[in-house]
């Protein structure tokens, strides 16, 4: 089966976007080879620029409404728990609008993987600032630059109880791969932040450049640990800025106790 | 004269004094009896104090209405007696907590010293008091044994010792006997709609506490094995019907409820469903707003909304119910259709209709399937196209995880789910949802969903609006008029009704709201109707109704 529509693409030429398009159908073809079939995976996306995967990958999947596609996520692998679950969605989708979804997918530990193209900004209405836009953004709702802190979107997921967390950056292809992967095969909630850069309107390609580092992944369980990690950037400027896991335990699944209750 | 054959008995007290508990038990021996019960619930949004009552009607014909006058009172406390002796008629029985109560008139009863002294607890005093009242009935020991041992599930053998107690110490002043060989299924308009969905083959339901629609959620939770239903509640409305879609899509046919303001919060999904032509069943149970409102009482207010939810140019399909029957058969019906067209389905109750309960008659669980969607059967070599253009506009079905790919979009798209706004491919596919809402539209043309009452020679036709279609037949009966009642509000069935209305003079509609919607509604049809409103939240005596009638002819 190709992973390919017909669809032409229509993302900005050279967007980071096409990275992670292309890196998610090599681990889609990986996770194959170890026996996970392409028909058992199906995602999910909201709307804005992350949005259109939707039309670029040949695999059953659910285009839903801004901010709500994790939600919709959680009633497929409620409906259908051997599936391979994964939500797609942007900052704007989902630290913005429908926020209150990612909490509590990570607080019941759903059995779903949530891909976060945080590119800092509303891209596709044409640049507005977003949760993750550094203070003083000018975009076109704030002209002379918003007037809010960012927030740091791993310490919220880590405090709301999710069971993975990690960062990676679409640059670091390998890295990317590697979090994927991980993040799919994880059983139980799994947070993943793309750093994703929008090369038209918030090109931050040589920042990440020169501050991403990749974690050793190691003490995984470690709260005290996981949290240093975390905040050690804040998406503000900051002088370094970690890639990798920063959290991984094992939980039982809200599917897990949705299927026992009763029974 | 106290008339056996059609009487109406209040229970009232604070609430935790388990009122509405001392109707059901009620409810349950008169059922025995071959009565028909009608139970209108009124409470307060509290959890302690307040007032509480319920007004039991027993009946040996069907009767769904409220009367001023009555027949009974059960007075726990005495805000019970200041309140509705008045409503009593000279001929009826007040029977009261003389521990907590005074009154010159009716048979005071030591409920809580016998409850105290038997070792009972405080919501036993109307296991007390109705001891009392069939006692005073003269009705057998063996029947109020039997209903207290099937219904209360703590401190059973407590209740009996008090139940005897006050058994052997009051006199029976009156007999009342079987009426008829009839026992019927006593429920609300909420476990109804819970059984009707159950019988469609129910797999999920979502829901976040909202009054009037809560109990669909905690019938359905304690009966997940019993109906093979799994239930959630998640964290808001919004996620409710995003989550039931997404089970949808994967193959679970789903449902959610809730009130004016959580489906305020599910429009924008709505949409969505009916964009993605995802399968959903929408239970909104209207209650006193705008805004909060009132979350115990009942405006019906919620028309105008309903029928033009949604962003967008869409259609969808609009129930409505007027009992407990009603609410099986059209939740049943609503499940079915939102699969069977691939559409959200929308039932609209009221408070009343929800919360108060019914005799259902046990035959009609036979009649109530599960009727199943259109599913794409593979040919040699033929790809599966999630929105094929068909005739009749409605597209084969698979579900992810099988064979096919399956693709659903918010977006505009293509026969195979991909995004489109090419003019050509938007027009076909806006085409082929309307051609599916016209093929509803004809194969719901039929009278089955319809209720007409009276003779197509009336010249005066009720319309009643949900609850309001108990109290519109029983004045019909009395004064020969004729009821229609449709429960597809949309596609609505215009020339079905309006074959009815040929010799029609004086039309009515009877709804609870100060606007007049369901009249707004009528008229969008060429149906003009005047409009018998209420809108304190209660619903209407017969009284009143009656005299507002006649003033109008």
């Amino acid at each position: 089966m190709n992973l390919e529509t017909k669809t032409k693409i229509t993302w900005c030429p050279g967007c980071s976007n096409f990275l992670i398009l292309k890196i998610f159908k090599e681990v889609v073809e990986e996770l194959e080879k170890e026996g996970i079939k392409k028909e058992e995976i199906v995602f999910t996306t909201g709307i804005g620029c992350h949005g259109k995967i939707f039309d670029y990958l040949n695999l059953s999947s659910f285009y839903g409404l801004h901010g709500r596609t994790i939600p919709l996520a959680q009633g497929i692998k409620l409906a259908n728990p051997k599936l391979k679950v994964i939500s797609f969605v942007g900052d704007g989708d989902c630290y913005n609008e429908g926020i209150e979804h990612l909490i509590f997918a990570a607080k019941r530990n759903a059995d779903i993987k949530v891909f976060v193209f945080d590119n800092r900004n509303f891209a596709l209405t044409v640049s507005q600032f977003t949760a993750t836009s550094p203070k003083g953004f000018k975009g076109a709702s704030t002209p002379f630059g918003s007037i809010e802190e960012p927030l740091n979107p791993l310490e919220l997921v880590f405090s709301t109880g999710a069971t993975f967390i990690a960062r990676t950056f679409t640059h670091e292809t390998l890295h990317m791969k590697e979090m994927m992967k991980n993040a799919i095969l994880h059983h139980g909630f799994a947070f993943l932040e793309i750093l994703q850069p929008c090369i038209t309107f918030f090109n931050n390609i040589s920042f990440y450049k020169e501050r991403c580092y990749l974690l050793k992944n190691e003490n995984l369980e470690s709260t005290k640990d996981a949290l240093e990690k975390i905040r050690e950037w804040d998406y503000k400027d900051g002088k370094k800025i970690p890639l990798g896991i920063f959290y991984k335990v094992q939980k039982p699944t809200f599917e897990d106790e949705f299927y026992k209750k009763n029974c | 004269m106290f008339k056996k054959e059609d009487f109406i008995l209040l229970i009232g007290g604070e609430a935790g004094q388990g009122t509405r508990f001392g109707g059901n038990l009620i409810s349950q021996v008169f059922n025995q009896l071959g009565y028909f019960v009608y139970v209108y619930e009124d409470y307060q949004s509290l959890i302690r104090g307040g007032h509480n009552f319920s007004e039991v009607r027993l009946s040996k014909e069907k009767r769904e209405a409220r009367k001023k006058e009555i027949d009974v009172i059960l007075a726990l406390d005495q805000k019970t007696i200041d309140l509705h002796k008045e409503r009593l008629k000279k001929e009826g029985f007040l029977i009261f907590n003389n521990d907590r109560a005074k009154s010159e008139q009716g048979i005071g009863v030591p409920v809580e010293k016998i409850v105290k002294e038997e070792g009972g607890k405080g919501p036993m005093v109307n296991t007390a008091l109705i001891s009392a009242f069939l006692r005073i009935f003269n009705i057998d020991f063996s029947l109020w044994e039997k209903i207290l041992r099937a219904k209360v599930k703590n401190d059973i053998d407590v209740n009996l010792k008090i139940a005897k107690r006050i058994f052997e110490i009051c006199e029976p002043k009156f007999q009342i006997l079987k009426i008829q060989e009839k026992e019927s299924l006593l429920m609300t308009g909420n476990e109804a709609c819970a059984l009707g969905m159950m019988k469609a083959g129910l797999d999920f339901y979502f829901a976040y506490p909202m009054t009037p629609s809560t109990s669909i959620l905690i019938f359905l939770a304690n009966k997940e094995k019993e109906f093979n239903v799994r239930t959630y509640q998640p964290e808001s409305e919004i996620s409710v019907i995003n989550m039931a879609l997404g089970a949808a899509f994967a193959g679970k046919r789903t449902a959610v409820g809730t009130s004016g303001g959580g489906f305020a919060l599910m429009t924008e999904a709505l949409s969505l469903a009916s964009q993605s032509e995802t399968p959903i069943l929408i239970i909104n149970s209207q209650r006193a707003g705008p805004s909060t409102g009132m979350p115990t009482y009942n405006l019906q207010g919620d028309l105008n909304f309903v029928l033009g939810a949604g962003h967008g140019d869409m259609e969808k399909i609009v129930l409505q119910a007027g009992n407990a029957k009603d609410a099986l058969f059209c939740a049943n019906l609503g499940l079915n259709l939102a699969w069977q067209y691939q559409t959200p389905v929308i039932l609209l109750l009221d408070k009343d209709v929800s919360e108060n309960t019914f005799s259902v008659e046990k035959e009609i669980l036979e009649d109530l399937k599960s009727k199943g969607p259109k599913i794409f059967e593979e040919k040699e070599g033929e790809n599966f196209y999630r929105y094929q253009m068909t005739p009749d506009g409605i597209s084969p079905l698979a579900f992810p995880g099988g064979k096919f790919i399956v693709k659903a979009n918010s977006y505009e798209h293509d026969e195979f789910g991909i995004t489109n706004d090419e003019e050509e491919i938007v027009k076909k596919m806006i085409e082929k949802r309307k051609r599916k809402f016209e093929t509803i539209k004809r194969e719901l043309q039929d009278s089955s969903y319809l209720e007409f009452f009276g003779s197509r020679d009336s010249e005066i036709f009720l319309f009643p609006f949900g609850i309001n279609k108990g109290i519109a037949l029983e004045l019909a009966e009395r004064m020969g008029f004729s009821v229609i009642f449709p429960y597809l509000l949309s596609p609505f069935p215009e020339e079905i009704v309006k074959s009815y209305l040929k010799k029609a003079k004086k039309i009515f509609t009877i709804e609870l709201n100060s606007l007049g919607q369901y009249v707004q509604f009528l008229k969008r049809y060429g149906i003009f109707a005047k409009p018998i409103l209420k809108y304190t939240g209660r619903p209407f005596f017969i009284e009143e109704l009656e005299e507002e009638i006649k003033k109008e002819i």
